[in-house]
Parts: C-alpha cells; sequence; structure tokens
C-alpha cells in the first residue's frame, strides 16, 4: 500500500501540465477559469489542439487514436486537463458516440466517423432524454420504423447540450413495441441537416442556451445509420454511461475552483481584515477542501480497481463519485457566491460580457457567480440524477 | 500508487479477523466487559501470541516489524469487533512513546503481553491542546520528581507503568520545556472508571513521584507525532465500526417485516442505506489517506492529513451511528444489540485527541486542508 507517485507518473503529470498551460491559449483557459463558457470555435480550436497531441482521446483504443494508458494516467490527464481550465474534449464525441462505435459500430462507421469525432470536425449531440422519459430513460417514446433501405423517425428528444452547434445526433429511438421497453431500444446516427430534424433552444435559469429541444418530423436516415443490432441500443447506452465511471467526479474542476475563490476571496473586505481571512469562511472552504480530498481518495480506489474490471463494465462505486463530486462541485458555486457578495445581482448576457468595453461592475468574476450557481444545480440532475445513482448503489452493491 | 496489501499484510489481517470473530461475539464481549479489570488477561495474551502485541515493532525488538497499514488492520478488526483490550493505550500510545524516543528497554515486554502501558498527558483544561501541561519535573541530582495531577488517563487503572508528560521548564502552552517520563504505576494515587463505551480510564495524581527513567526533555515532537499516528489508529477502527454497522443495518432492513414487507423494499430507506455507504467510503477513503501520512517525516503535511481525515471521520461516524439508529428502530436503542455499542464506541473516539470541530478549526487556521 503506498500513496506516492511513480518518478514515470510525476514526470507524465509534469508534462501534460507544461503542455496544456502553454499550448492551449491562454485566452482560451481564462474564459473558463472565470467562469465563462468557451464558444464554438474555441471548444474545436482547443479539442484540436489537444487530438494533434494524441491527447483527445486517450481512453479509446489504440487502433483508433487512444493511448495505451494505464487507468492511473488516465487520471493524472483528467486531474491536470481540469485543474488547468482546458475545455474537457466534447463529451457527446469523446465519452459517448466515440467508444459505442468504437466497440459496436461497422468498420464503415469506424473510419467514417472516428477521426472527425476525436478531431472535433464533427460535432455530435446526444438524443436520450425525452419530455416523458428522463430518469425512467427506458420508457422513451420516439421511435424509428423501417422503410426499405431507410429509418423514419418521429418523435421529440430534449435537454440536448449544445444541440444548436451539432453537425450529428445519437438517437435512442423506440424500434419493436412489443417486447420489455428495455429491450426494443435501437442506436441510431442522425446528421442534423436532415429535413424533419428542428432544433428548438431552451432557456435555463442561469440566462444562458445550453440546452435544446429536437424534433424528428418524418425523418428518414438510412438503414446502415444503426449501430450494432437492432434493439440492443439500450445495451450500448449503459456501455457508454459506464465509460464515463472515474472523470464523473470532476475533481479537477472543483480543485480550480477553489483556487479562484481564494483569489478573489483575498481581494474582498470582510469587516476590518479580508473575506479570506474570516474564521467562519475558512472553515467552509476548509470544510469543502476535506471532502474533495475525501473524494480525490475515493477515486484513487476506484481507480485502482479499474484494472481488474472490464472495460465498459461500469462500477457501482462511481455513483459514488457521482454523488459526492456532484454535491462538492455545487458547494464551490455556492462558495463564489459568498464571496462576491451583493455584486452577484447585475445580470449580463454572454455575448455582452465577452465583447464588454466597459468597465465590469463590482469584482472580478462578479457576473458569472450567480449563473454558475444556477446552472450547476444541473449537475445533480445529469448523467443519471443522485436519487438514481442512490437507487443503483441500493441494488447494485447493497443487494435490496 | 497502490492499495493492495502485501502477502504478509494480508496474513496478518486473516488472523486478526479470525482472533476477534473467534473471542469477541456479543455474548463474549458483554462477559468481558462485567470482569472487575474489563477486559480479559487471557485474550491479552492471545494477542502477544499472535504477535499482534508487537505489530508496529521491529524486529529485534521482538515485534512484527509493521508500520501503519498493519496498525490500521488491528484498528480495522478491533473495531469490527469493539475490542476492549487495552491495545490502544498499551501498544498504540505506550509503546509508540517508547519507540519514538529510543528509549526501547521495555518494548520487548510489551510484546511478550507482560507489560501494560498508559500515557498520562491530558490535564483538566488542557480540551484538546497538547502543550497544556502544568505537571511539573524536578531534578535533585539524579532523580526527577513529578507532581500534578492527569485526567482520562486511557487504562490507567490497570498499567504497570505510566509514560507522563511534566513540564521541565517554560510555561502552560509552551510546546518546548516537556519532558517525557516513564514512571512505575505501584503506589501511585489512582482512581479508575468505566467509560461510556465500555473501556477503562482513571484519574491519576502524582506528588513527587519518582519517575524510573527521563524518556525525553524534549517530549512535544514525540507526543505530537505518536498522537497522528494514535488518531490515524482511531480513524481506522471508526471505520471498522462503521462497517460493522453498515452491515448490520442493511442486513436488518432485509429481514424486518412491516406493513407486510420487508423494510429494505421502501426506496426512502433504501436511499438512506446508500448515505450512510457513501459516508462509510469516505471515511474509509480518508482512514487510508491518515494511515498512508501517518509515518511521514513533515509534521506539517502530517498534521493537515491527519486532521483532515478524523474531521471527516467524525462527521461520517456521526451520520453513519445515527442513521444505524434510527433506520433500525428500538432494537438498536438496547444494551442488547451491537449497533447501540458501536455507537458508543464512535461516539467517544469522535471526543478524542481533537473532535471534529477541533481539527476543522486547525485546519481553517492553517488556512487550508490541502
Amino acid at each position: 500500500m503506498d500513496l506516492s507517485f511513480t518518478a514515470e507518473e510525476r514526470a507524465f503529470r509534469a508534462e501534460l501540465r507544461d503542455f496544456f498551460h502553454t499550448a492551449v491559449p491562454e485566452r482560451i483557459r481564462r474564459k473558463l477559469r472565470e467562469g465563462l463558457h468557451a464558444s464554438r470555435d474555441e471548444q474545436v480550436e482547443s479539442q484540436q489542439i489537444l487530438n494533434a497531441r494524441g491527447l483527445a482521446v486517450p481512453h479509446w483504443p489504440v487502433a483508433w487514436g487512444g493511448q495505451d494508458w494505464s487507468p492511473i494516467q488516465t487520471y493524472i490527464y483528467q486531474d491536470e486537463l481540469q485543474q488547468a481550465s482546458v475545455p474537457y474534449p466534447l463529451s457527446f464525441n469523446c465519452a459517448m458516440v466515440g467508444p459505442v462505435i468504437a466497440e459496436f459500430g461497422s468498420q464503415a462507421h469506424k473510419e467514417r466517423f472516428l477521426a472527425r469525432a476525436a478531431n472535433l470536425d464533427d460535432w455530435w449531440c446526444q438524443g436520450f432524454s425525452e419530455p416523458n422519459a428522463g430518469s425512467d430513460l427506458a420508457s422513451l417514446r420516439t421511435s424509428a420504423k423501417r422503410d426499405g433501405d431507410f429509418w423514419v423517425i418521429e418523435g421529440q428528444k430534449t435537454w440536448t447540450t449544445q444541440g444548436q452547434y451539432a453537425d450529428w445526433i445519437f438517437v435512442l429511438a423506440r424500434t419493436d413495441t412489443a417486447v420489455k421497453k428495455q429491450e426494443g431500444i435501437s442506436f441510431i446516427l442522425v446528421d442534423m441537416k436532415t429535413p424533419g430534424v428542428t432544433v428548438r433552444p431552451i432557456q435555463t435559469i442561469d440566462g444562458g442556451v445550453e440546452v435544446n429541444e429536437v424534433w424528428f418530423d418524418n425523418v428518414r436516415v438510412p438503414y446502415d445509420n444503426l449501430v450494432g443490432q437492432e434493439n440492443k441500443g439500450w445495451d450500448y447506452a449503459k456501455f457508454l454511461l459506464g465509460n464515463e465511471r472515474t472523470g464523473i467526479a470532476r475533481i479537477g474542476i472543483s480543485k480550480a475552483r477553489l483556487l479562484r475563490i481564494r483569489e478573489l476571496a483575498a481581494m474582498e473586505r470582510m469587516g476590518e481584515g479580508r473575506l479570506i481571512d474570516d474564521p467562519h469562511f475558512r472553515e467552509k472552504l476548509v470544510g469543502v477542501e476535506i471532502g474533495l480530498k475525501a473524494l480525490e481518495m475515493t477515486q484513487l480506489r476506484v481507480v485502482a480497481q479499474e484494472r481488474s474490471l472490464p472495460r465498459g463494465k461500469p462500477n457501482p462505486m462511481s455513483s459514488v463519485l457521482k454523488i459526492k463530486g456532484s454535491e462538492l462541485q455545487q458547494a464551490t458555486t455556492e462558495l463564489m457566491l459568498d464571496v462576491i457578495g451583493p455584486y452577484a445581482a447585475p445580470f449580463f448576457t454572454d455575448e455582452e460580457l465577452e465583447g464588454r468595453n466597459e468597465t465590469p461592475i463590482g469584482p472580478d468574476d462578479a457576473a458569472t457567480a450567480a449563473p454558475m450557481y444556477f446552472n450547476w444545480r444541473k449537475i445533480s440532475i445529469y448523467g443519471g440524477s443522485n436519487e438514481i445513482q442512490r437507487n443503483i448503489l441500493a441494488k447494485a452493491v447493497l443487494g435490496f | 500508487m497502490d492499495f493492495d496489501l502485501t502477502d504478509d499484510q494480508r496474513m496478518l489481517k486473516d488472523s486478526v479477523d479470525r482472533l476477534v470473530a473467534d473471542t469477541y461475539g456479543f455474548e463474549q464481549r458483554k462477559q468481558i466487559l462485567k470482569s472487575p479489570e474489563g477486559w480479559s488477561r487471557d485474550n491479552w495474551q492471545r494477542l502477544a501470541d499472535l504477535g499482534l502485541l508487537g505489530v508496529n515493532l521491529s524486529e529485534d525488538q521482538g515485534g512484527f516489524g509493521g508500520g501503519p497499514v498493519e496498525m490500521m488492520l488491528v484498528a480495522d478488526a478491533f473495531g469490527r469487533g469493539l475490542v476492549a483490550e487495552p491495545f490502544f493505550a498499551t501498544c498504540v500510545l505506550g509503546a509508540g512513546l517508547l519507540r519514538h524516543t529510543g528509549q526501547v528497554d521495555h518494548v520487548a515486554a510489551v510484546a511478550a503481553g507482560e507489560l501494560l502501558l498508559a500515557f498520562a498527558h491530558h490535564e483538566r483544561h488542557a480540551r484538546y491542546d497538547l502543550s497544556h501541561v502544568t505537571t511539573s519535573a524536578l531534578q535533585t541530582g539524579d532523580t526527577w520528581e513529578i507532581t500534578g495531577e492527569k485526567s482520562l488517563v486511557l487504562h490507567g487503572d490497570c498499567a504497570d507503568k505510566i509514560i507522563v508528560s511534566a513540564r521541565v521548564s517554560g510555561a502552560v502552552g509552551d510546546e518546548a520545556g516537556i519532558g517525557l517520563f516513564l514512571v512505575n504505576a505501584a503506589g501511585l494515587a489512582r482512581r479508575g472508571y468505566p467509560t461510556q463505551d465500555g473501556l477503562r480510564a482513571a484519574e491519576i495524581t502524582f506528588e513527587a513521584t519518582k519517575a524510573e527513567a527521563v524518556l525525553s526533555l524534549d517530549g512535544f515532537p514525540i507526543i505530537s507525532r505518536v498522537v497522528d499516528e494514535a488518531v490515524a489508529f482511531l480513524c481506522a477502527e471508526a471505520v471498522g465500526a462503521m462497517a460493522d454497522m453498515h452491515a448490520t443495518t442493511v442486513d436488518y432492513m432485509k429481514t424486518r417485516k412491516q406493513f407486510g414487507r420487508a423494510i429494505g423494499e421502501f426506496q426512502v430507506l433504501q436511499h438512506r442505506a446508500v448515505d450512510m455507504l457513501v459516508q462509510l467510503e469516505l471515511a474509509r477513503s480518508m482512514a487510508l489517506y491518515a494511515t498512508m501520512m501517518a509515518s511521514d517525516d513533515d509534521a506539517g503535511a502530517r498534521g493537515k492529513a491527519i486532521s483532515a481525515a478524523k474531521v471527516q471521520v467524525g462527521q461520517s461516524a456521526r451520520h453513519v451511528g445515527q442513521e444505524a439508529i434510527q433506520l433500525h428502530g428500538g432494537i438498536a436503542m438496547t444494551m442488547e444489540y451491537k449497533v447501540g455499542h458501536h455507537f458508543k464506541r464512535l461516539t467517544m473516539i469522535e471526543k478524542m485527541f481533537g473532535d471534529t470541530e477541533t481539527h476543522l478549526r486547525r485546519l481553517a487556521g492553517l488556512g487550508t486542508a490541502f
């Protein structure tokens, strides 16, 4: 039993840190550090820089651009990437559809899609949730009916993150209504330019437009856009979710947020001194740090178990990481809101903030504190809400 | 980075787990606690025979040659079994102090089960301040005489020799000027009593008591180090206790029927059992962290890790303990059921060597837990 990293692992960390800080433009990383979003172009620019160095999809099979890394190396990569405030390679491409195509797709799919997904030449989005299929995803009703060499898709998806930027969407659609709900779902790839696909933005409580409704009205796509076998889509969806079993805690992001909170708290007045020296504030800050340390040690335990688990099989302990990781990310937004105080009030859109010529109102990052607090409430809801994670743990670990 | 046990460590774990299973059934423990000393000399000899009393001593000191990981394995098993023998007082604190002062004359006797030790350090108004020592040590010729009152001395009632901290110079609260002395317990004024968790402690008065040996005249760094090791041990013990309580609770939920079905079928209760699991795993992670940092020579880094672990374990212990009782209902309120005993032990662990609030405040004072 030994907590220390090997000399090779430390060198690996240093090399990545140096690359992320020098190769990825500071103007992009600063935006993330200050709580702003990377634009579509910036996301593409950043991911292409990573991809050129083999760092966009390291967990993919080596044949398709992955690195043959140990679980520890993958952990170090995530930690450094997040701490450097580098935009995470687009999850829909890199963590979701890419691994599914690499594992279950045809050779033609792999050749057509994988390299473009890794390089963000194609922007993918996710067509899973529906208005009446949230946590109970398997009850989805969007249908795909075969018509010769085509699928005809009808229905509505929702919460489609960055669907407005997307070139392609991967859709879970019902292809058999006569069987158990999990056994009649297929995984189909749809070009967003196909006639009948309509995207309608949804404004969220932070004021931003990040998610969308996507409508499918008599959408005809080639039969070959089916991934794997008909009616096996639920298994692929589970594989997709199981793939992201250690990065889910996003510890590096919380570390970066805490660093920023410290910087700003050192500039704010509290009584005769600075907020960062206020004992009550410090106890709250340290309390989050302790939780983060406990989470990181738990993550390392899960990483260590990776060696003995088959690829794509979910580790139920990753549900612990999701629950605690989301709570801590949300706690950092509460702390930031405390730091910014009354200057959380002024509201500006992203466009206004990015193009601003006027002096900002209040402390640095004031304009993003409340939107981030509002927006990050989503973290305990998406990717399997924390209540679903508890159901998983109750069943898989406690045997209820 | 490696969380695996070595073959030797796995064997140690198997043997201590088996010993606890064989000798610490609930009824057996109840009888042991009722005995005059509150623990079993037969069990103590068994621990000695298995080499467990020297687990943290080097092989040439008659020990097992283990370190923090070996201590964690023992602590975890003792936590599950609620072991009452004075292992913590004698081996973690007592032998730990002897080892770190380099005064190893008596450690072989500890390992053989022939010598019980206790650490008389705490004083009435010290709270959790390790440098609050008013007990004095005066040198006359070659001998040192100790005068003062020590409180809450764990297993101080049965110890053969007492290691006592006493001020050689400086003022109360100074880290410098605290000596460590070995005193023969025979003839000391000791008032022994049971503690809430079924263990024993004593108030001890020293009145110009002659020290048998000087262990150190600059004892604070050693005390601080041994207390850090002790907190790591307590964290692992608490995790063992929590794990047992949690498993018992989940089993109970699967068998206890109300409203015509097992109460474990109710989702609201399942989620509470899951939240206990989350707290248990976070505590386990931090107990591992404390174990791996317990022998770090950098006192600053070590102290931060130990404090962070004590905070997480304290918070987890309170959550898991209270929920274990609530999910059981009335049965866990009785002395007839093990969960309540674990709850009592966890509550006392939280109050030992700095409670949750104290360690949180300490880290806040330093500005960071990292």
